[in-house]
């Protein structure tokens, strides 16, 4: 599943596929972790957050 | 006695009432369970699949589900990345059953591989060769997207949205929700198209073989393209249904004309892409491979050319001509019948490129290998329909799914 561990090779197959799966998992880490990160900052400063945004 | 959780300024049924609905439809969710343990714990020996069959009822019922969950990634699209506004009275709604959808999906695969235990094979023993290990990680991946654009509604629950922290996080997943939308969108191009293209590469099979783009035989890009123009009328259907129900307008005029104009202008041009295909695949590959079209479609108790008529006219061009119309559009018994003929129509599609083509005869010595399902098969197909409902009435009952709802009923 990584580079160096069980079952990987340097071929266009894995690093293709893998790639797209840990491209995918990267942004929704990255876009979840900035959410959470200023949901900590803006309630740790009180403010009241925003309205209207559905 | 729940009316605290229930969203401000809106009426909705009594506890007991929706106590007994909830009961009711729960029983019907525990006999899938039960049937769904059947199948975990004594083995696939539970349902009719056999050499014939690798591909049962459950797995129609998983690309169907899938494709009509196909309304999530194309309004989220529209309105996070093309940008049509108006679609924001109807996203809520549409997430939440593209969530219903994926995690069905994920549910009935999970029962279908027979050992849970060793899902997680997939991605450690990763065949990175098939389009299935595509759709497996795509599938995954969207689900997570699914989740975080349904999180933002349950934190606007009337109590939960009083918790800073809670109010903080809804807020600022709603700012940054295009990214997520457009990483939807990516997952769900290649992984509605791999379903599709997994039909197109069994070359041993000439009723859904066909040619393709570089690597990828046409079927992925009509999987694609069906299941965004399909799935707006899911989704416009429930919405439709939920309405009836509760006696309410739920979404304002505006959205669901729009959205269903854009949908019948896409499964307008999904079914001329759709009819040249067939074309192509009857005139040119079927004989090439020694087959007459009437090979597919007779000799057999159950797969007539009606089928063929039924997923291409009646679920495909009747209801295109209906939606671009504004006539068709403002007639509210045409426009039922449009949104209801397209969601049969997909799921023809589907049923067609995952049952009929294990059916047909590929061998001179072959006969239809015809196949009725268990009735294990039968509750686990039911069984995600139960828990979507007990979803939907949980959602529209504590949460702000319609933002229109008050206005619209004041």
């Amino acid at each position: 599943m990584f580079p160096g561990l069980f079952e990987w090779i340097w071929d266009g197959g894995h690093m293709v596929f893998m790639g797209g799966l840990w491209y995918a998992l990267g942004i929704i880490g990255l876009g979840l972790t900035y959410c959470i990160v200023k949901s900590a900052i803006d309630t740790a400063g009180g403010g009241e957050g925003g309205h209207g945004h559905h | 006695m729940d009316s605290a959780l229930i969203p401000e300024g809106v009426k909705r049924c009594s506890t007991g009432k929706f106590a007994l609905f909830i009961g009711i439809v729960g029983a019907v969710l525990l006999w899938g369970v039960y049937a769904m343990l059947l199948c975990w714990l004594k083995g696939l020996n539970q349902t009719n699949m056999n050499d014939y069959y690798g591909f049962a009822l459950w797995i129609w019922a998983d690309l169907a589900v899938i494709a009509l969950g196909g309304g999530a990634f194309f309004t989220g699209f529209l309105r996070y990345i093309v940008g049509k506004d108006e679609l924001k009275n109807i996203i809520n709604y549409a997430v939440l059953i593209g969530f219903i959808c994926y995690s069905s999906a994920l549910l009935i695969l999970a029962i279908d591989i027979g050992q849970p235990l060793r899902g997680w094979f997939i991605f450690w023993h990763a065949n990175v060769h098939s389009m299935l290990t595509e759709v497996a990680f795509c599938l995954s991946c969207y689900f997570a997207v699914l989740s975080i654009e349904y999180l933002p509604l349950i934190l606007e629950n009337r109590q939960l949205n009083k918790v800073p922290f809670f109010h903080h996080l809804a807020h600022n997943m709603h700012e940054v929700m295009a990214v997520f939308a457009a990483t939807g969108a990516f997952l769900s191009f290649f992984h509605q198209g791999s379903l599709g293209g997994v039909a197109g590469v069994l070359f041993g099979r000439p009723f859904s073989f066909r040619e393709g783009v570089f690597v990828w035989p046409w079927t992925f890009f009509l999987f694609t393209w069906s299941a965004a123009a399909y799935g707006p009328c899911f989704t416009l259907s429930l919405t439709k249904l939920i309405e009836a129900i509760t006696g309410k307008q739920l979404v304002g005029e505006k959205c669901v004309n729009l959205l269903a104009k854009i949908s019948g202008w896409m499964i307008l041009t999904y079914i001329i892409a759709k009819i040249a295909d067939t074309w192509y695949w009857a005139s040119v590959l079927a004989p090439a491979q020694g087959f007459t079209l009437m090979d597919f479609y007779s000799n057999n108790p159950v797969y007539g050319i009606w089928i063929l008529v039924l997923e291409i006219v009646i679920g495909g061009i009747i209801p295109a001509l209906i939606l671009i119309t504004e006539r068709g559009r403002k007639n509210p018994m045409l426009f039922i019948l449009a949104i209801i003929l397209g969601v049969i129509g997909v799921s023809i599609n589907r049923w067609v490129m995952v049952l009929q083509v294990m059916a047909v005869p590929v061998m001179p010595f072959d006969t239809w290998a015809m196949y009725f399902p268990s009735w294990q098969e039968i509750a686990t197909t039911i069984l995600p329909v139960a828990y979507g409902v007990i979803l939907i009435a949980i959602s529209y009952r504590y949460l702000p799914v319609f933002p229109q709802e008050r206005e619209l009923n004041d």
